[in-house]
């Protein structure tokens, strides 16, 4: 096992898959010369050169079709956005072409491509840098979406993403960078579609994904001190496919469940897993199924107000009481 | 401050129980102790016993209704005291006898002060978790006679479990399960109770197996004839001379040399423990005893210590509190082996079921005259079938047969229990 | 801007070459008209957009090209399709939504693909696959192969975003990909000078330092040869061109839009239908003496019963399997 940061084990990824398949390239702003804005391409532009690593001009419709294009044409491209904001002007080429284009054309062209970036808040970068799509690209059939919370997780999933035939999205996060954990090392490949019991329990399941894994955790550190209750810490990884086998293995155990998110709680991708757990696990509930979601408004740029709008261990906790009946 | 009084669990199986009599009314002023109602149980008919002094206020349940483990059924008052707005709901059942607003011909002065059990009973659905109605349907409950604690009432998983939920201001006593002062002197035995032996290798793997065929637990039978010709006259003579100090039974003779041999062969004296075997020291007998609608097996505790003459006065007096239903569960429970008999029905033989968690029972026919070969010449003797019904996850074969030699052995020559 | 025409040389070949072309301009033709029939008859539904008008730009262009370039489309593409080799039973089942047709009955009108002649799409945002188009030529390039990638789209596409940033990246890349932009003057039912701040579409290559042409979209001849310019320089250096070509529809925008009346003039499309690209090379033919009467009626007679056959070959085609539905959405 190595220490890694999550930053190092993406780049890790991206070296071993292009060393393995030289139809891997990677292509968006500032990922070589610059060595990548957050540094996570580093040192690959020395290795691979600039047909393989390709800096691009500030149009993330034209990059992100260019991508799809080349998909098309056999290669097998990673379209990194410098943060998944700016990728809202790409969500055409994502959307109406990466995603349809096989099921259009009667299955003959597949899309392997990897859009990735970082994904949700940071501190204090204001309403326009800091938001969460997982529940609008999870909605599009077609894609397939990805969010690992530690090192180890991000490694494996971005090769798995690069191996995939279709068009998969991976959600970093600025403020998961620099987190260290440890990875395996030699082959190592996290399957999409599989979530990951970071934490076993008892009494109540806390599903989450990215940044509110970490949360989740805490949160449940202080369910055990304060209430003697044990929380068991289910981390997605995979938000489409989303593995509802895991999950209502979970609840099945423990009867009880909190959906964590960082994104908006209208519509968002919590929604979709209380409905799968309320329409599979009905009988295994002894509480409603709760949410923590970030609040329903623009991120704000003070910082207090920003950490009341985002998941807190504090609110967490709150939910996982008022489920154990213990208010 | 107004006590509730709780449909207590009397016995440890105990869900829900049915209100036979009140011997205190609405009004009547209660001392800590008194017997407030009696209480049929899933095993018994029990005393429900005040727990506080004060005046009884606000019966809730009938006679003859049943309600669910945890229910209030009545409060106990400071005398003067004005009790308003009754306590959470004794939810009536709708089915059993007392109808639901009405409380019965009892305390028809409390019902209009107490709105709340009705707007409860007149509720036409209950709130209760997903969860709790599928462990309700599973064990039977009407989620109905069940208190909420959750949001709004909600019935949740916890109200169904076992011991009744602690109400927010009062704590429930929990039915409490160390016997109350036994009947009869008992003598102790010095020393520790029991031994837990792990499963070894080859029990784990008997076990394992075993499990698999004849239900849960896996059975083996052994028969065996014992000649009670000397049986007979032992006891006859005993009768004679104890003259109208009392009787003693075939039964207890076959207690008393059934308790003496599980003390030679402490294999078979054990209870099956999932991951260990519980070898007893003490030697505790179940006798079953047939009772109106079932049956029931009080337990003549410490056998092999008491006399002849104790254990058939306390086979006579267990027997007859059993047929009343009036048996307390310590009296019920704790037996290391058992002893069931047909003997009386003209059963010659039988197989009989084991009570988990012991691990053996033997089964008694009735004692016939039969034409036996004794010493090469036909006689008649009097003779007894046996059969033992044996755990084999504790108990092997030869284990069986060897606890069952030594039985027939002292049944056939009783001085032998003097050894 | 001087506005290329043909340069004819009078050889067995070049009069083989422009039969040929005649008769794929018959063929689109008389496909186009036959599906505005199917759609009328309810046989096709949704978006129909057809070529007819607009024939010279895809036979002449497509027939400077190779087998091994790619080409890419937006929803008005049937001749484009057609062009390139993709059977009319194959197109017609496609529009009729049959499991026979080239997308299997899931793309319909504007999601024509046949991956084996590198026939790409078929794409209904407008604009929206020109950036696929340049993602091609950089697959090319990768690989270090000398093929290259033809994108066609209306001139309404200019405007949006996806052409500049593609046209600027290709400029940068160095990507070989001929954009040819079908100027018929109307974006659906607006004029393009009305939304557009410079209406001569060559004018942008400057904006990406990329060649360009201004060509006759009537004269398939004139499509030709400033094809074959823009392939060589593809071939060649990886260089871009962008290629406006002045067409005409004589239909509506499609099947749901007028012919004329609401946003052009009856007399317009009258005088324009003078233009007919097929009856220009159909009389250049004749005058060469390279064909008669006669000759021209077999060709159209062949163009005819090929889109009749579709037709039939159509309705007679299943519907695709209810299992069907799920599938494809994920490649294995």
């Amino acid at each position: 096992m190595a220490t890694l940061t999550y930053r190092d084990a993406l780049n890790q990824a991206l070296r071993e898959e292009m060393q393995r398949d030289p139809n891997v390239f990677l292509m968006g702003e500032e990922v070589g010369v610059y060595q990548g804005a957050y540094k996570v391409s580093r040192g690959l532009l020395e290795e691979f050169g600039p047909m393989r690593i390709v800096d691009t001009p500030i149009a993330e419709l034209g990059f992100a079709g260019i991508g799809v294009g080349a998909a098309m044409g056999g290669l097998r491209p990673v379209i990194e956005f410098m943060t998944w904001n700016f990728a809202v002007l790409a969500l055409d080429q994502i959307v109406n072409s990466a995603s349809k284009i096989l099921y259009e054309s009667g299955g003959q062209i597949p899309i392997p491509i990897v859009f990735r970036g970082p994904n949700g808040a940071a501190l204090q970068l204001g309403a326009q840098h800091s938001q969460a799509w997982d529940s609008w690209l999870s909605h599009i059939p077609g894609l397939k979406v990805v969010a690992p919370a530690t090192p180890a997780d991000a490694k494996g999933l971005l090769k798995s993403a690069i191996r995939d035939n279709n068009p998969v999205i991976v959600l970093e996060g600025e403020m998961l960078y620099n987190l260290k954990g440890e990875v395996p090392e030699g082959e190592h490949v996290v399957p999409i579609g599989r979530a990951d019991i970071k934490r076993p329990g008892r009494d109540v399941t806390f599903v989450c994904h990215s940044k509110t894994v970490a949360v989740a955790l805490k949160a449940a550190e202080q369910l055990a001190e304060h209430e003697g209750a044990s929380a068991e810490v289910l981390d997605l990884r995979s938000l489409r496919p989303l593995d509802e086998e895991a999950i209502l293995g979970s609840v099945a155990r423990t009867n009880r469940a909190v959906v964590i998110e960082e994104g908006w709680p209208h519509a968002g991708i919590g929604a979709q897993v209380v409905d799968v757990i309320q329409r599979e696990a009905f009988d295994q509930l002894d509480a409603p199924v709760l949410r923590v979601t970030q609040a329903d408004v623009p991120m704000p740029y003070n910082k207090q107000l920003e950490r009341l709008a985002k998941p807190s261990p504090d609110r967490i906790v709150a939910a996982a009481r008022r489920v154990l009946y213990l208010d | 401050m107004a006590t509730n009084v709780y449909m207590e669990a009397l016995s440890p199986t105990m869900e829900e129980g049915r209100v036979v009599k009140w011997h205190k009314r609405d009004g009547d002023p209660v001392k800590t102790g008194d017997t407030l109602a009696e209480v049929e149980t899933d095993k018994a008919v029990m005393d429900l016993v005040a727990r506080a002094d004060g005046v009884l206020r606000q019966v809730a349940a009938a006679e003859g209704q049943t309600v669910a483990v945890g229910s209030v059924v009545a409060v106990i008052a400071a005398p003067g005291e004005a009790v308003g707005a009754a306590p959470a709901s004794a939810a009536p059942a709708t089915s059993s006898g007392g109808g639901r607003r009405e409380t019965g011909g009892v305390a028809t002065a409390a019902a209009p002060s107490a709105p709340a059990p009705a707007t409860v009973a007149q509720q036409a659905r209950v709130k209760a978790s997903p969860l709790a109605k599928r462990i309700a349907k599973d064990a039977g409950v009407d989620l109905k006679l069940v208190t909420g604690s959750g949001p709004g009432g909600r019935v949740v998983k916890r109200d169904l479990e076992r011991t009744p939920v602690p109400a927010p201001a009062t704590a429930l006593p929990v039915a409490d399960g160390s016997p109350p002062a036994s009947r009869l002197p008992s003598p102790e035995r010095p020393g520790v109770a029991y031994q837990d032996v792990p499963l070894t290798q080859i029990r784990k793997t008997i076990a394992k197996r075993l499990a698999t065929s004849l239900g849960p637990i896996p059975h083996f039978f052994l028969t065996t004839e014992v000649d009670m010709e000397r049986a007979s006259e032992a006891r006859d003579a005993l009768n004679k001379q104890l003259g109208d100090q009392g009787k003693v039974s075939f039964n207890d003779i076959i207690i008393k040399a059934t308790a003496h041999a599980l003390t030679k062969h402490r294999a078979c004296n054990a209870w099956f423990q999932e991951d260990h075997i519980r070898y007893w020291n003490e030697v505790h007998i179940g006798m079953a005893v047939a009772v109106e609608d079932g049956l029931i097996t009080p337990v003549v505790r410490n056998a092999d210590l008491k006399s002849l003459a104790g254990i058939g006065a306390e086979a006579k007096e267990l027997a007859e509190r059993a047929r009343n239903r009036r048996l307390q569960p310590s009296e019920y429970t704790g037996a290391t082996f058992s002893v069931s008999n047909l003997g009386m029905f003209d059963i010659d033989q039988f197989t009989a079921v084991i009570n988990p968690p012991e691990a053996g029972i033997i089964a008694v026919g009735s004692i016939v005259q039969k034409p036996v070969v004794v010493e090469g010449q036909l006689t008649a003797r009097r003779r007894m079938r046996i059969t033992m019904s044996c755990d084999h996850r504790v108990i092997d074969g030869a284990t069986g047969a060897a606890f069952l030699k030594t039985l027939k052995l002292m049944l056939e020559n009783p001085l032998a229990m003097l050894l | 801007m001087a506005t290329a025409t043909a340069q004819t040389t009078n050889t067995p070949a070049q009069r083989e070459l422009e039969r040929r072309m005649l008769r794929q301009m018959l063929s689109i033709r008389r496909f186009e008209e036959k599906a505005a029939e199917a759609y009328a008859l309810g046989k096709i539904g949704g978006f129909c957009h057809l070529y007819i008008g607009q024939e010279a730009v895809a036979v002449g262009s497509l027939a400077a090209l190779r087998d091994d370039d790619y080409v890419i489309s937006s929803y008005r593409e049937h001749g484009q399709a057609l062009a390139r080799g993709v059977p009319a039973n194959a197109i017609m089942a496609e529009l009729f939504g049959k499991a026979t047709g080239c997308s299997k009955g899931k793309g319909g009108s504007m999601h024509l693909f046949d991956v084996g002649r590198r026939f790409m799409g078929g794409h209904g945002i407008v604009g929206g696959h020109i950036p696929l188009a340049a993602g091609l030529g950089f697959a090319i390039r990768y690989k270090d192969g000398d093929q290259l990638c033809i994108c066609y789209f209306g001139e309404a596409a200019v405007n949006i975003g996806a052409f500049h940033e593609t046209l600027n990246m290709a400029s940068v890349y160095k990507l070989p990909v001929i954009f040819v932009c079908e100027n018929n003057r109307y974006g659906m039912g607006t004029a393009f000078e009305r939304v557009a701040a410079v209406t001569d579409v060559v004018e942008h290559a400057c904006s990406y330092d990329m060649a360009a042409e201004l060509v006759n979209g009537m004269d398939v001849l004139a499509v030709y040869d400033a094809t074959r310019r823009a392939a060589e320089r593809a071939r060649k250096g990886g260089r871009p061109t962008l290629l406006e070509v002045r067409t005409y529809r004589f239909m509506g925008h499609s099947m749901s839009d007028p012919l004329h009346g609401v946003y052009r003039t009856k007399e317009e499309v009258e005088e324009q239908r003078k233009r007919d690209p097929i009856s220009q090379l159909a009389g250049k033919l004749k005058e060469e003496g390279a064909l008669d009467e006669v000759g021209l009626d077999a060709l159209d007679a062949e163009a005819r019963a090929e889109a009749e056959e579709a037709v039939r070959f159509a309705d007679q085609s299943p519907d695709p399997d209810a299992a069907e539905l799920t599938t494809h959405v994920l490649a294995d």
